[in-house]
């Protein structure tokens, strides 16, 4: 002890403040402060999207359309690798030494700790013989991920396709989508894109300050799984799509074949087609390449998307409303010289047919029958109000579905065309036209134009006398199997039932003896009509509809084959296989002739080469009819002839076997 | 011997051993949170820090025993040889030393064990300063014991800085609190706080508002004081000093510090912010402790200690492990443990009645607080990064040797405090 005794208060009073500070500032880092706990998380945490398997779709038996493959990405840590044989390594996997370096570099830009993706979507077997040798290559990984697989390889064009989602897809989720997720493009997969994708996972992986991994944050409490896609039940049956899918090939044109008493579409064909599967793994960017520049343009979908003039098909239509309307009654009689004057203008009729009543004007497909009826018709409220006669007539066309959108579950549907009475006061004057100088349509020509979906679901239509159920591909979702709401109602289309039968009896005789009768089939009663389309472009399309039995129907059916011919030589036979093949599961007629027409080539030369230039034909006989519209090509195709113009020298690649993808060596 | 061995525990400071246990208890713990990997779970495994610590504590605390063993003259009476002997060593680590982290630190001892002679320079320096103060006739205020005692401490100091340790030789600053508590006048007290307040706020304000400013006071102070002729000459020395320190601080800054430590102090002081860089440790060490909020993750579930965020975890940056795991509560518990040594420390040192006993005491106290403080401050960011280590908890065999003898000496001084004989 000595004088400055006092001292050891003022030592211990700075010992005190100091500590005090201490505590004061840790105060306020550990509780006042929040921002380090989370700075502390995201140190370690990292969360690992779990990729939910995507929703498988069956067809109405229960046979895998679609379903997901496992493929194998190849991983890289840029850090992890040591020096190797790069040769060697590149021909395990199949890329050039170049290849191999930007690959690499870029994985380097990427991250040198974190993985990045050195090959994407490698196949299971290739992924095997490479896994052997793997441990040769520190750094080298793969991981598994799931693509789309089609072990029918059918209906292209009816499940459409995914692809990696682009920044527009990824702004107008609202971030949902991230780069290098998978996204359904066309068809199923766009139109189910929200059923199908499933639900992603979260797993929270811990990492030490050099990423690498140290097991799962908590225990995985705040983890969660990822939710498989829901499996969709489609409406198509697998036998008859590929049936159709043979019988098409190497044609242009589609099927559509409905189920009247449901609307759940069971064929669904575009020819030509392609191989799904080709719009997966590593090939897919060439393929796709050259669907883009085939002439005949695979790629479309033509049953929503080809407009077609459906010919002599309407005509049933035509009885329809006019029975409906009270114009005709079933024996209302026109007599048939052969053809058929409106005004000065010669409309032939095929067949001399003399005195026609309703059913064997459509038996025998009589445009001078319909020619009158459609006069009368149109001309009914005195000639004067034609327009007004005709804006009625449009909307009982458009209640059939005909020239509005069906909404079927697929994205893209075209609604096809019935003219607006604007058209008309555009050619001819406003009110200055009148039945005849729209006579065309009366037989289905003219500026009339549907797509195949709409002819076959004005079948339906007939087949259930006078209502249809809103065509659709996916009859069930998921394992609860909904159905949606809006295809168990009934559309009516404003026509009584009773006057069906007169219509259907006709329908009737064209299989049992009338234009279609080679494709009547022995014990089914089918009922259908023929179309042959006046084309501008080349040979006159085919068309063929029908529905099957007559009185409990079965299936509604619209065969189109483009630049055939005769309805009845090419679209009917078709059909009837179709029907017959679904209805007893066998065909009966001699294999030859189904044989025949599987392998007949009717594809017309590719559109820009110089062998056939596109000229009217004679048969055109309504050339002055559609004074503006003969200069103008029929738009049919429009998307096809737009490429094809851009792609003079487009490789005739439809015409070939489809090869399966083959990146297995 | 049988009377001895009666008299081995008499007059033993058990409260300061307790805090003592505590705190090493505390420390292996932590270092093994640290460290901690599923590989080697076991607290004795050898091949780990924490395996290592416990082999030091146990070297400790048999340490321990033989200081309470020896005879109290022996500490008195060996001061000057053990501080030639550690000045040598001080020497030969600088010729023989292994470079570890930039610092030539270590004498390899072999075996996986080395020798850190700057941690016992402490130990040696409070010793003779203690002896020398305690001499008769020796008067810090007289300039001649003044001069000596100033070169008791400086010689080791700039041993060490030759290495170069700033931070061990930092601690020796510490020793101003003796000199303070055996007379040294409370100016150089005030003027060292005032030397480092104007030194950070040189850093960091315009020099010449700064200027302004000192003059500015100079003049009011001047002027409220007309009367007082010597506080005027005093203030007027203070005031051309401080002037020629402020201006003077910018090119020291820039020239005489190493970049490193430069950078340290421009992030601490908020100048720069990179917290990749120099701003890592500091960052990623706050961090840790802030996100253990009031109670901490737990333990062993410190997530930025344990996946190795933060650097140097079970040594300079082992306050982590305790902030994160344990949270402010934890955090809490330490820094009372650390204050009420101290505190007992200062109240054993007081009751001696031998002044080398109280000088060695204060001595003890100075440097445990100059390092609790340092280290604490500096894992929290209010103080540049400065590699010493916490006291009795970080890793390290010559660290915690010391600073056991460091303490264990006083404990053993004052056993003897009442009387000259056992």
């Amino acid at each position: 002890m000595n004088n400055f005794f006092e001292r050891r208060y003022v030592i211990a009073a700075i010992f005190i403040t100091f500590m005090v500070i201490l505590l004061g500032r840790l105060f306020y880092i550990q509780i006042v402060d929040d921002r380090y706990l989370y700075f502390a998380n995201n140190n370690v945490i990292r969360k690992k999207v779990l990729f939910p398997a995507r929703g498988p779709i069956l067809d109405r038996k229960g046979k895998i359309l679609v379903q997901n493959e496992p493929v194998y990405d190849l991983m890289v840590i840029p850090k992890q690798v040591q020096p190797f044989d790069t040769v060697e390594f590149c021909k395990l996997i199949g890329i050039d030494i170049e290849g191999f370096h930007k690959r690499f570099e870029k994985a380097k830009g990427h991250s040198l700790y974190l993985a990045s993706i050195f090959e994407k979507q490698m196949s299971v077997s290739l992924y095997r013989s490479l896994q052997e040798k793997l441990s040769d290559f520190p750094g080298f990984y793969g991981q598994l991920r799931s693509v789309r697989s089609y072990p029918d390889s059918a209906a292209a064009q009816f499940l459409g396709y995914t692809g990696e989602v682009r920044d527009k897809d990824i702004e107008k989720s609202g971030g949902y989508y991230r780069l290098g997720d998978y996204i359904g493009i066309t068809g199923v997969e766009k139109a189910y894109e929200d059923v199908l994708r499933g639900q992603r996972g979260v797993e929270n992986q811990m990492v030490d300050s050099r990423n690498v991994p140290k097991g799962r944050y908590a225990n995985g409490a705040y983890d969660t799984a990822a939710v498989a896609g829901e499996r969709l039940i489609s409406s198509l049956d697998l036998k008859i799509q590929k049936l159709g899918e043979k019988l098409m090939r190497n044609k242009v044109g589609s099927i559509v074949a409905i189920e009247p008493s449901t609307g759940e579409i069971l064929a669904f064909v575009s020819s030509p087609t392609y191989d799904p599967n080709m719009m997966v793994g590593r090939e897919r960017g060439n393929n796709m390449a050259r669907m883009y520049l085939d002439p005949y343009n695979p790629l479309l979908i033509r049953p929503i998307q080809a407009y077609y003039p459906p010919g002599s098909s309407f005509k049933p239509l035509d009885g329809l409303i006019a029975l409906q309307e009270g114009i005709i009654n079933p024996q209302t009689t026109y007599f048939c010289p052969h053809y058929y004057m409106a005004g000065n203008h010669r409309v032939g009729c095929e067949h001399f047919d003399g005195v026609t009543d309703l059913r064997k004007a459509i038996a025998m497909s009589c445009n001078t029958y319909f020619c009158n009826v459609f006069d009368r018709l149109i001309s009914r409220n005195g000639p004067k109000r034609t327009r007004q006669t005709f804006i009625d007539w449009k909307a009982k066309v458009n209640k059939f579905g005909f020239g509005v959108r069906l909404d079927v579950d697929l994205p893209n549907e075209k609604k096809g065309n019935v003219p607006a009475p604007e058209r008309y006061d555009k050619i001819f004057g406003e009110n200055r036209w009148r039945s005849s100088s729209i006579i065309s349509l009366a037989i289905g020509q003219g500026e009339l134009l549907a797509t195949p979906l709409q002819l076959a679901n004005i079948e339906c239509t007939i087949a259930n006398r006078g209502f249809y159920y809103r065509p659709h591909l996916i009859k069930a979702i998921g394992d609860k199997q909904i159905t949606k709401k809006e295809y168990t109602e009934r559309n009516y289309v404003g026509v009584d039932q009773q006057y069906f039968e007169p219509v259907i009896d006709g329908m009737q005789q064209v299989v049992e003896h009338g234009t279609a009768a080679g494709a009547r089939i022995p014990g089914i009663v089918m009922c259908g009509k023929t179309g042959t389309v006046q084309n501008p472009h080349g040979k006159n399309h085919s068309i063929f509809v029908a529905f099957a039995p007559r009185d409990t129907p079965k299936i509604a059916i619209a065969v189109v084959v483009e630049n055939a011919g005769f309805g009845s030589s090419w679209a009917a036979p078709i059909a009837s296989y179709l029907v017959e093949e679904y209805l007893r599961d066998t065909i009966t007629k001699p294999k030859a002739q189904v044989e025949y027409i599987m392998n007949a080539n009717l594809l017309p030369p590719p559109k820009g080469s110089k062998l056939k230039e596109a000229k009217p034909t004679k048969a055109d006989s309504l050339k002055k009819a559609k004074t503006d519209s003969a200069n103008k090509p029929q738009p049919v195709l429009k998307a096809a002839k737009r490429k094809a113009k851009k792609q003079p020298s487009a490789v005739y690649y439809a015409n070939q076997p489809i090869a399966r993808r083959n990146d297995e060596q | 011997m049988s009377s001895n061995e009666r008299g081995f525990f008499r007059n033993i400071d058990w409260i300061t051993i307790l805090l003592y246990l505590c705190l090493c208890t505390i420390g292996w713990f932590n270092i093994h949170a640290a460290v901690y990997d599923e590989e080697h779970r076991s607290m004795i495994d050898l091949s780990t820090n924490y395996g290592k610590q416990f082999i030091f504590i146990i070297v400790s605390l048999v340490m321990a025993m033989i200081i309470l063993l020896l005879d109290y003259r022996f500490f008195s009476a060996l001061a000057p040889p053990i501080y030639i002997v550690t000045v040598l060593l001080l020497i030969l680590v600088l010729v023989i030393g292994r470079n570890v982290g930039g610092n030539q630190a270590w004498i390899p001892l072999g075996g996986g064990f080395r020798l850190q002679p700057s941690e016992f320079a402490k130990l040696a320096t409070v010793l003779v300063l203690a002896k020398y103060l305690s001499g008769t006739n020796i008067k810090i205020t007289d300039t001649e014991s003044f001069f000596i005692t100033a070169g008791i401490i400086i010689l080791p100091m700039a041993l060490i800085m030759l290495q170069p340790d700033t931070g061990s030789t930092l601690v020796f600053c510490s020793l101003i609190f003796v000199l303070y508590r055996e007379g040294l006048s409370p100016y150089f007290l005030i003027i060292i706080a005032l030397s480092i307040t104007l030194f950070v706020l040189s850093l960091l304000v315009n020099p010449w508002l700064l200027v302004a400013g000192i003059a500015v006071v100079g003049a009011l102070l001047v002027f409220f004081n007309l009367r007082n002729r010597k506080f005027i000459f005093g203030l007027l020395v203070w005031i051309v000093g401080s002037l020629g320190f402020v201006m003077a601080v910018k090119p020291l800054y820039s020239n005489v510090l190493q970049d490193h430590q430069r950078a340290r102090i421009d992030e601490m002081l908020g100048i720069t912010f990179d917290p990749r860089g120099a701003g890592y440790n500091v960052n990623q060490s706050k961090i840790a402790i802030g996100s253990g909020q009031l109670w901490g993750k737990g333990y062993l579930q410190g997530t930025q200690t344990k996946y190795s965020f933060v650097p140097e975890q079970s040594t300079d940056f082992i306050f982590c492990t305790v902030g994160e795991e344990w949270g402010f509560v934890g955090s809490t518990v330490v820094i009372g443990l650390y204050l009420f040594l101290l505190l007992r420390i200062i109240q054993i040192a007081e009751r001696q009645h031998m002044a080398f006993s109280r000088i060695y005491g204060y001595g003890v106290a100075s440097i445990i607080f100059f390092h609790v403080l340092i280290n604490i401050a500096m894992t929290i960011g209010i103080m540049p990064v400065i590699g010493i280590p916490l006291p009795f908890i970080s890793y390290g065999g010559s660290s915690l040797i010391s600073f056991t003898a460091l303490l264990f000496i006083l404990l053993k001084l004052d056993s003897n405090r009442t009387g000259y004989t056992y």
